[in-house]
């Protein structure tokens, strides 16, 4: 295992924001190991009991003081000054950036590209070109922060908040809520995947699918991921939302008492209007999803709801590359071959994280 | 508390007026609760202050509804008992009730200055006479708003929360959002102003009781009825500022 | 410097026992109805450690709960009531009236030769108004908890949060009241009741730093009692001033929180500044370098503290020039803080040095406050903000200059002046080594967490198993706060049980300057037989010296012996 100290730079603002930060870190290694060594050698020096000249101390020192009241007032001043440069640059966005629509809500992120496709904890981002993020919030504050990038925004209900970047590197990052917004606020989180711009623009034309064939099933699995469902829905029934897991041609209990049949009208219906019929034990905390899927992907969906059988093993066998939407991801192996097959390896340090995952999955519950 | 107010005798057996143990005299002890009074002072600015702060910002992002929902705190030749007052005017509408308590408060500030007088000429019967007078009026501030100007608001839905929704015809224009904030300030702000006249009107009873009584902490010093009429001017003061704030909008 | 601990008691003939303080009465009723400054200070202190350890085992189960990536048994709810619990208890129970209640309340009147606070009785009522807070609070606490952060942002704190929140902020309401009126009392004490010959130049550097801490407990303190006043009122009555959905502005609570809060940090760190002049003075038996300037930085730092809350809210939506006027000020405070660093090193130049328990304490605050301060300027800078801002570096930003400084300071104080307070003297040698054990063990604790701010480690977040790269250096953490914990349970072992086998203290036990030292210890309940007349200056040892040489003494020997 390996021991980042930085986070990965991939974008134009990381150069930037990274060099007022190590100069900070020298200005502060300075003056502590100057304020450290002072106070160390008078301690030994004036220590009680030894023989050193302490005659004529000194009070009061006017020139000194100035001295080092304006060698600070300067030095910090110029970090100021490179700090407050930094940050009307990221403050000000060019005209001609991609705008992207970010909609925070308790307790994930949605995301509006400019053909509308929407993808919810994922952000697809086209490297080389300024990206800008248009956000508002759904009910309390949330923060769109992304290390990576060193980006960062708090995400408001009732006001447009902007922020943007132009990436640089293609990988995979982090993407963090990082407002303080409630129960799952560390939940909120997600991955942003920076490709190629011929690749984006892929990606976008194919409703944010991959570029490559998949079947039905494997479709649904990548949807699922993309879509977050696999957020609220893992492999055994939370106090988030019931296991898919084998749910398909069951009897469903609902709220108000009634049984249904889990065919595939009923699963259509619980992912494009899941309030109609509330499952037993929940709340309306599903997001609704009619007008925002294809029915074409919806079919994708209730296949792969189909083929996921009985229920789900307790541990996740074997590395799950890239795929970095949680532990609680029970379709990543489905979704694996489609992801697999990007072209660029995910970043280092989701490696780190995938061969970690595994040992962290038997920990909760 | 008796382990406090006992002095512990330092030499000053000969003052009139108790000294407590912790003063040297009695000048160190009444400069000390003047200072300490301004403090005080100092605290309430900051308290109302913020609130004050709050107005001026959703005044700003809000100046027309904030037009709209101040006329409602207007009485109109057809409200009951304020209406004659209005035809006098002769504007189609006037904050009677609002003017009333402002005139109330201005009175009772300057009795409130004759009853400190009469304590530094030690004159008892004024004291009594002016410290009454001055519970009076406050009473009577009090009797006004909540009788007069408050019930109208509830009967309207016009106070802020789950059961807010007054008709199109209190709003004047303005939008409901903003009206309910503009309401929600005008009861917080109000709302603390009334328990500061509470709270004085108890101090100042508590003032006459002593008076009355004779006791020498107050009779042979004046330095008490003054700190409690610097607060009372104080809390004339805030609504000096609220009227015009929430009555006297300019359209 | 070797001379072993000799009190005062055992070198002259055993003489009557003079009542003190603590023994002139010892009904309960006696304590809990005592307008003595010194035995409300007695309250105070056994009611912030209380608070202390509360808010350390909240400590100690976040710690444990971030050693896995998901968690270690608790669910993500129960986390985050920890963690707000942990700050509520921590800031508005603890630090905010730690020094000042404690030490300032029993020393700031000795310091200047008064009997007492101008208003005893108010001084009383401001520790019962504390517990009530305090008992509103663990109440909250108790029945359900609340999951807001200690900052109580709005508008989850005010709809959307269903846990204990009114409750909660009631009782920092009444917290609040009883820092204003300590601040009050503390104004004027320092202004009206200070001895004959006390000039405002003769006030020792504590003085003046409680000082300037009651003016920014009067000036604040008010705003934040009013801002949570309104959330209360929100979310009880729907009074919405906060919420969009009630057409409010959530930003602008933000503003009236840091108003105070950040002015707060200052209430928190200026006492633990005078505490370290006195230390350094009197451990390097010499006048503080630069008087007038340490004495005027407090102020400055307590009048610019006013102007620089909005570097809470660089990414909070609020305009970009608020936002650099906001960094500008931010680096302008630094220098007053820098100047009270410099001159206290200076302050060690051809002095007498005694490294002793409380003056290990002091350098450690140094160290730890510098880098503390340091670190805040990665934060009131714009550009390394946005990337650090909500993130463990803040985090460890505000650890280091509220334990590492704040806490020092205190623990500082509380050697210090312990012998004074009680009589006895502890052990010396533990109390050095425990010193130490927290100076390491805090830089355990809290330097890995820089690392993890830089890189991207969010604050608040109980699980990271998106991000497992994160995991070692939160158990470099975990495991540095076990020592630290360690340190910090210590004292009340050592110190209680100094009560009975300490050695007793003289009225002088480490041959220091102030008017403090030439009373009784413990003090008679008046402090002084009769008003003392000042007639040295501040920290004036070569006058104290002469003195002695004159007339001879037997306090000089420095207690607790080898060094
Ligand atoms: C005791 C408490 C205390 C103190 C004293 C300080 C002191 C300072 N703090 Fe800190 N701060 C907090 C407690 C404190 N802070 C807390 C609790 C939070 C988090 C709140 C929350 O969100 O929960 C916080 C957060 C915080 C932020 C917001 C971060 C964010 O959320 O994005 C910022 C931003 O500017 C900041 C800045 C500063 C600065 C510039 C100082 C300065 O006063 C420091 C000055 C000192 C020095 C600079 C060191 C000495 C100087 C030298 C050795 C000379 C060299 C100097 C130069 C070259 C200039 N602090
Ligand atoms: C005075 C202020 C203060 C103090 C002293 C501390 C002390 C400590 N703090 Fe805390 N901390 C805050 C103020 C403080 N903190 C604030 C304001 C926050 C922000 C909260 C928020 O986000 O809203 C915070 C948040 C915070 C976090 C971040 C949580 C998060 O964002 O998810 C962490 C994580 O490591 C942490 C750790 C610690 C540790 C290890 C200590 C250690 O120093 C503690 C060590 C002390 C002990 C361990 C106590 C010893 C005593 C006992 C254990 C009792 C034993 C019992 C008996 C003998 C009967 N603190
Ligand atoms: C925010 C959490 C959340 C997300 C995201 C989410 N769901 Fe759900 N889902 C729920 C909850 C809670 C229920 C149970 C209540 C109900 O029936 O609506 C549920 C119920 C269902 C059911 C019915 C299961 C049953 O018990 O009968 C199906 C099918 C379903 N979801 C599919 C999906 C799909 C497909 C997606 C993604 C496109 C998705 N969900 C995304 C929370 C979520
Ligand atoms: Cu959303 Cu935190
Ligand atoms: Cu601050």
């Amino acid at each position: 295992m390996n021991y980042p100290v930085s986070p990965p730079p991939a974008s134009n603002f990381a150069s930037e924001v990274d060099l007022v930060f190590y100069g900070l870190v020298i200005l502060t290694v300075v003056f502590t190991a100057l304020v450290g060594v002072f106070v160390l050698a008078f301690a030994i020096r004036y220590r009680q009991g030894t023989k050193v000249d302490r005659s004529r101390p000194v009070h009061e020192h006017l020139p000194l003081e100035i001295t080092w009241s304006v060698i600070p007032l300067i030095l910090g001043l110029v970090m100021f000054f490179l700090g407050a440069k930094a940050f009307v640059h990221m403050r000000r966005p060019p005209a001609n950036a991609t705008e992207i629509f970010v909609i925070g809500k308790q307790w994930m992120w949605h995301i509006e590209h400019s053909n509308g496709v929407r993808e919810n904890n994922m952000l697809h981002v086209p490297i080389g070109v300024p990206v800008k993020l248009t956000m508002i919030s759904q009910d309390v504050l949330h923060a769109m922060y992304i290390p990576a990038f060193r980006v960062q925004y708090h995400v408001v209900p009732g006001r447009y908040t902007m922020l943007w970047f132009t990436a640089t590197k293609t990988g995979e990052y982090h993407m963090f809520c990082n407002m303080y917004c409630g129960v799952q606020h560390s939940e909120m989180v997600g991955t942003v995947v920076a490709m190629e711009p011929q690749d984006y623009a892929a990606w976008l034309a194919n409703g944010g699918n991959e570029v490559k064939p998949m079947t039905m099933e494997q479709r649904g699995a990548k949807s699922f991921a993309v879509r977050g469902c696999a957020n609220c829905h893992t492999g055994s029934d939370t106090e988030r939302a019931p296991t898919l897991y084998g749910i398909s041609g069951k009897t469903r209990h609902m709220q108000d008492g009634s049984n249904v049949v889990a065919d595939e009208s009923y699963i259509r219906e619980s992912i494009v209007n899941p309030y109609n019929r509330l499952s037993a034990g929940y709340t309306q905390t599903m997001p609704v999803y009619a007008n925002q899927m294809s029915e074409d992907e919806i079919l994708d969906l209730i296949a792969y709801i189909k083929g996921l059988g009985g229920p789900k093993p307790a541990v996740a066998g074997g590395p799950q590359t890239g795929q970095v939407a949680g532990k609680m991801a029970p379709p990543v192996v489905n979704a694996d071959g489609a992801i697999g097959a990007r072209e660029n390896p995910p970043h280092k340090s989701l490696a780190v994280g995938a061969l970690n995952r595994p040992n962290l999955e038997g920990n909760k519950e | 508390m008796a382990s406090i107010a006992h002095g512990h005798g330092h030499g000053h057996d000969d003052m009139v007026v108790h000294v407590h143990h912790q003063f040297e005299n009695i000048d160190q002890q009444n400069e000390s609760y003047l200072v300490g009074m301004w403090c005080f002072l100092v605290t309430e600015i900051m308290f109302f202050g913020a609130l004050f702060l709050m107005y001026t910002i959703y005044r700003m992002n809000y100046q027309n509804d904030f037009y709209g929902a101040h006329l409602e705190l207007s009485q109109t030749a057809s409200t009951p008992i304020a209406g004659p007052l209005v035809q006098m005017t002769g504007l189609k509408e006037f904050p009677v009730w609002g003017s009333i308590n402002t005139t109330l408060l201005l009175i009772s500030s300057f009795t409130m200055v004759m009853a400190v007088r009469a304590a530094q000429l030690r004159k008892k019967a004024d004291v009594m006479k002016f410290l009454g007078a001055t519970n009076v009026l406050a009473a009577m501030f009090l009797v006004i708003k909540f009788s007069q100007e408050w019930p109208p608001k509830w009967a309207h839905k016009m106070v802020p929360g789950a059961n807010f929704g007054p008709e199109a015809s209190h709003l004047h224009g303005a939008s409901p959002r903003a009206a309910e904030i503009f309401y929600s300030l005008y009861f917080a702000m109000t709302g603390l102003h009334a328990i500061h006249i509470i709270a004085g009107i108890g101090v100042i009873t508590a003032l006459m009781v002593l008076w009355r009584k004779g006791a020498k902490s107050v009779t042979e010093d004046y330095v008490p009825t003054e700190m409690v009429g610097l607060y009372w001017h104080f809390v004339d003061l805030v609504w000096i500022f609220l009227f015009p704030l929430f009555y006297l909008i300019p359209g | 410097m070797s001379a072993p601990a000799i009190g005062a008691g055992e070198l002259l003939p055993p003489q009557e026992e003079k009542k003190n303080y603590l023994n002139v009465e010892h009904t309960v009723r006696s304590w809990l109805l005592t307008g003595d400054h010194k035995r409300i200070a007695i309250l105070y202190l056994f009611s912030v450690s209380l608070f202390f350890m509360i808010g350390g085992i909240f400590a100690s189960l976040i710690r444990l709960e971030l050693i896995s990536p998901s968690g270690v048994l608790l669910e993500s709810e129960t986390y985050n009531k920890i963690f707000s619990a942990h700050g509520i208890v921590m800031i508005f129970l603890f630090l905010v009236p730690s020094i000042p209640a404690v030490f300032g309340n029993f020393f700031l009147p000795i310091m200047i030769g008064a009997r007492d606070l101008a208003f005893p009785r108010m001084n009383l009522m401001s520790w019962y108004v504390y517990w009530l807070g305090g008992l509103l609070i663990s109440s909250g606490l108790i029945l359900g908890g609340v999951d807001t952060g200690w900052t109580f942002y709005t508008p989850y704190s005010s709809l959307y949060s269903n846990t204990q929140v009114s409750l909660v902020i009631i009782g920092i309401f009444f917290a609040g009241f009883s820092s204003i009126m300590t601040g009050l009392n503390f104004i004027v004490t320092i202004h009206k009741m200070r001895a004959p010959g006390m000039t405002w130049f003769r006030l020792p550097l504590f003085v003046w730093s409680m000082y300037a801490t009651s003016v920014v407990m009067l000036l604040g303190t008010p705003v934040i009692a009013i801002t949570l006043l309104l959330v209360f009122a929100e979310r009880t009555l729907h009074l919405g001033v906060f919420s969009p959905e009630l057409g409010g502005d959530p930003v602008l609570f933000q503003h009236m929180f840091w108003f105070y809060s950040h002015p707060a940090v200052y209430i928190m760190i200026l006492p633990s500044f005078g505490v370290i002049s006195e230390l350094m003075a009197n451990f390097c038996r010499k006048r503080v370098f630069g008087y007038h300037f340490v004495a005027f930085s407090s102020l400055a730092i307590a009048g610019l503290g006013f102007l620089v809350w909005g570097h809470h809210m660089f990414v909070s939506s609020q305009s970009m020039y608020q936002g650099v006027v906001f960094s500008l000020v931010s680096f302008l405070v630094a220098v007053p803080s820098a100047v009270k660093v410099f001159n206290w090193t200076a302050t060690m130049y051809k002095g007498t040095i005694r490294l002793q328990t409380p003056m290990i304490y002091a350098l450690g605050f140094i160290g730890l406050f510098t880098v503390g301060g340091l670190t805040g300027l990665f934060l009131a800078c714009l550009g390394t903000d946005v990337h650090l801002t909500a993130t463990y570096f803040v985090v460890a930003h505000f650890h280091y200059v509220m334990v590492g400084g704040s806490m020092m300071g205190f623990l500082g104080a509380l050697h210090y002046w312990w012998p004074k307070m009680t009589g006895r003297m502890f052990n010396d040698t533990f109390g050095k080594f425990n010193a130490m054990l927290v100076f390491i063990g805090f830089n355990l604790t809290f330097f890995p967490q820089f690392i993890l701010g830089f890189m991207g480690m969010p604050r608040r977040y109980h699980y990271y198993y998106i991000a497992p790269e994160f995991m070692p250096y939160h158990i470099m953490s975990s495991a540095g706060a076990s020592a630290l914990a360690v340190g910090l349970i210590a004292p009340a072992f050592y110190l209680i049980s100094s009560l009975r086998h300490g050695h007793k203290a003289g009225a002088n036990p480490w041959g220091a300057h102030g008017l403090e030292w030439e009373t009784s210890s413990p003090p008679i309940p008046t402090n002084f037989e009769e008003t003392p007349i000042v007639t040295d200056e501040v920290y004036d040892f070569s006058a104290m010296d002469e003195y002695e040489h004159r007339h001879g003494s037997d306090e000089m020997a420095p207690a607790g012996g080898h060094n």
